[in-house]
């Protein structure tokens, strides 16, 4: 590695076959992955998904079981973590106590030797807008001050990979928005690697060039975010990243262009180019936002495919759309966003619609609907909550 | 003692808070006032009066006036300066060793040791278990260990590793041996207490930003583990230099071995020259306190390692 000098430009990362065990569980199975130099790939998953554990595999904090790690072309596998041209930025921040922001900054300078360390460890306290608190100790700083600290002492060794373990989450939004560009300045200024965990779809989105979806010690899917959000492969990547509403049916009909699925009794188009299975059980979906409320049945027109009718089972106003849950007899509770053109709601609670959405829209999922646990709606907290209280109310009603 | 060594001396001062004279904590402080008056200030003057007293005018021995005679210093670190130089290194030598022991002790059982918790209490148990035996029984215990009679010097003898006439009791090594032996539990508790606490992500942070295992244990590890060091160190320190056990010849002493302790026994007890016996011990405590407090108001610097 290169000790002694800053990379010059990012190096691409590789990861061939690695398995990470630990006692009692295996965090990671069989996991390759290539992320070319210069770019910025954000690795996007739920908590104990073994996001975490890469990262650490990759800084060479844990050994993997089997596998190997290159950076740049170069084997790392058996280099310990100060070997390797590779910086973190710590989910815990862990600022070292003892020394002042300054000292911890130019801590990694200072090891590998690197000429005005100092002067150098200021020009990063200034890009994260810190420099006038340099002599203060750590725990002297807030939460977000600490974090740009810790982000400040990891640029400023400019790493040919740096690795961000959730590095912006103690931050306030408006803070968080200015680091993001700042990340995305810095990482474009200089073409460094970036890999980024996180549990934010939008952070992973907004940020990074290639999203990986991890799961259970496995990457469901990756892609650019566009086209992950766009054409989900599997229910928990249509779920993660964002919202979607999943229909699960046979295939009835197939053209040269499109399948048709029976989904109690009707019949939704997806497009064939965009269906991962064309035959048996599928799995199918269609984003919030492309869905359409109708008051009456809308005409037949081949271009879109149309659901219901339903019952409007609730309305939440969030300033620029309104979310509906739309209940379909047969086939499930369905989530639509509807921009708020005009004033008010355009269904009210109890309302009888139709849903229809333009054909080209719809996705069908690579899942195996047998072994893949049946759509259930994806409930944030507010939705159970006010499930909860309706069901109590019909209770204490029914008593 | 125990209980005071797991706590923290050089506990870090908190931001200047406004002092309240309430009556109550005057009068809940005065058991301890008086405690401190009777029976520290009050023998501390008495000592400092008797080290400056001159023997009676055709008196017995044993009998002095109050007077001023500061001379007594000057006699006292004349006949006595090898036994106030062998103290101070002695004591010096044994907290070294005692650390150079203690620190990796206590560093398996506050961090290696952490994923068996078992493993941990079980040598926490065996660090605290010499205590159930008094200190001087174990003391003696080494006495026959080390005597001339015993196994190991016999072999050492067979082999040729010690000389015919060599002893080991009445040496340097055996008194520097017994005091690091009876103080490494002082040192290995608080140095326990602060390794315990020692989060790990900072030395995985350290790895990570290109320093060695040994610049992480050189620039983090001990850094952030030196509230343990001038505990253990201080512990083990004040009361070595005071010790008249370990080098007594009773003990693991001999003639040559003798330690201020020793000298101030013998002074008080047996010579009763008690103005010799006071001006020692008024020299080892104020020497004592020099040293301490330099030390403490360097090491509070992080410029110290």
């Amino acid at each position: 590695m290169t000790v002694g000098a800053f990379a010059d430009r990012g190096a691409d990362l590789e990861l061939v076959g690695i398995e990470k065990r630990f006692p009692g569980f295996t965090a990671i199975e069989n996991l390759n992955l290539t992320i070319p130099a210069g770019s910025f790939f954000a690795l996007l998953g739920p908590s104990g998904c073994g996001k975490t554990t890469t990262l650490r595999l990759v800084a060479g904090l844990e050994e993997p079981t089997s596998g190997r790690i290159l950076i740049g072309g170069a084997d790392v596998t058996n280099q310990k973590s100060f070997q390797r041209p590779v910086n973190t930025v710590f989910q815990s921040y862990a600022l070292f106590p003892h020394m002042t922001v300054l000292e911890n900054v130019a801590f990694g300078l200072r090891r590998r030797k690197i000429g005005d360390p100092v002067a150098k460890a200021h020009e990063a306290l200034l890009l994260v807008e810190l420099d006038h608190l340099a002599h203060r100790k750590p725990q002297q700083l807030s939460g977000g001050q600490q974090q740009r600290v810790a982000l400040a002492r990891a640029i400023v060794n400019r790493p040919a990979l740096l690795l961000l373990d959730e590095p912006l989450g103690a931050l306030d939004l408006k803070l968080r928005r200015q680091m993001q560009l700042e990340l995305k300045t810095i990482q474009e200024e200089v073409g460094l690697t970036f890999l980024h965990v996180t549990h934010d779809q939008e952070e992973a989105m907004t940020m990074a060039d290639t999203v990986a979806v991890m799961n259970k010690g496995r990457i469901e899917q990756m892609g650019e975010p566009q086209q992950l959000y766009e054409l989900p492969k599997t229910a928990f990547v249509a779920n993660f990243l964002g919202q979607s509403n999943l229909f699960t049916g046979p295939v009835v009909s197939t053209t040269s262009t499109a399948i048709a699925v029976e989904v109690s009794g009707q019949k939704i188009v997806v497009p064939l180019g965009r269906a991962h299975r064309v035959s048996g059980e599928v799995t199918i979906g269609v984003r919030p936002e492309k869905l359409t409320l109708h008051a009456q049945a809308p005409i037949h027109d081949a271009g879109r495919n149309v659901v219901g009718p339903g019952r409007v089972i609730d309305v939440s106003f969030s300033g620029v759309s309104t979310q509906y849950l739309v209940a379909v007899p047969g086939v499930g509770t369905l989530v639509v966003f509807a921009q708020n053109m005009a004033f008010g709601p355009a269904a009210h609670v109890g309302a009888q619609v139709w849903l229809s959405w333009n054909v080209d829209h719809g996705f069908g999922l690579d899942d195996d609907p047998a072994d893949a646990p049946r759509f259930e709606a994806d409930l944030d907290t507010k939705t159970i909550a006010r499930q909860r209280r309706s069901s109590l109310i019909t209770e204490l009603e029914g008593a | 003692m125990a209980f005071a060594a797991f706590s923290t001396t050089t506990a870090p001062s908190t931001d200047p808070v406004a002092r309240r004279r309430s009556p109550v904590a005057l009068f809940l402080l005065l058991p301890g006032i008086l405690y401190l008056v009777l029976f520290f200030l009050t023998p501390l003057v008495s000592l400092l009066l008797t080290s400056f007293q001159a023997p009676r005018e055709f008196g017995d021995i044993g009998q002095y006036d109050y007077a001023f005679r500061w001379q007594n210093y000057v006699e006292v670190v004349t006949t006595y300066w090898p036994h106030i130089v062998r103290s101070f290194s002695y004591a010096l030598a044994a907290t070294f060793f005692a650390l150079l022991i203690s620190y990796p002790l206590a560093y398996f059982i506050g961090v290696k040791a952490r994923r068996w918790p078992l493993l941990q209490s079980l040598m926490l148990v065996l660090v605290i278990a010499p205590f159930f035996i008094s200190f001087l029984l174990r003391t003696l215990a080494w006495k026959q260990l080390f005597s001339d009679e015993s196994f190991v010097v016999q072999s050492l003898k067979a082999l040729s590793l010690l000389g015919p006439e060599a002893h080991v009791t009445g040496t340097a090594f055996s008194v520097i041996f017994g005091l690091t032996y009876n103080f490494i539990p002082f040192m290995t508790l608080p140095l326990y207490t602060t390794l315990e606490r020692l989060d790990v992500r900072y030395l995985e942070a350290g790895n990570d930003l290109y320093a060695s295992p040994f610049q992480v244990f050189r620039k983090v590890t001990i850094p952030l583990s030196m509230p343990g060091i001038v505990a253990g160190t201080l512990l083990t320190f004040i009361p070595a230099a005071g010790d008249y056990i370990n080098a007594s010849r009773d003990f693991l002493g001999g003639t040559g071995t003798q330690m201020m302790g020793n000298v101030i026994e013998a002074n008080f007890l047996v010579l009763q020259n008690y103005p010799t016996a006071a001006a020692l011990s008024i020299i080892l405590m104020t020497v004592i306190l020099v040293i301490v407090s330099i030390y403490v108001k360097r090491s509070g610097t992080e410029e110290l390692l």
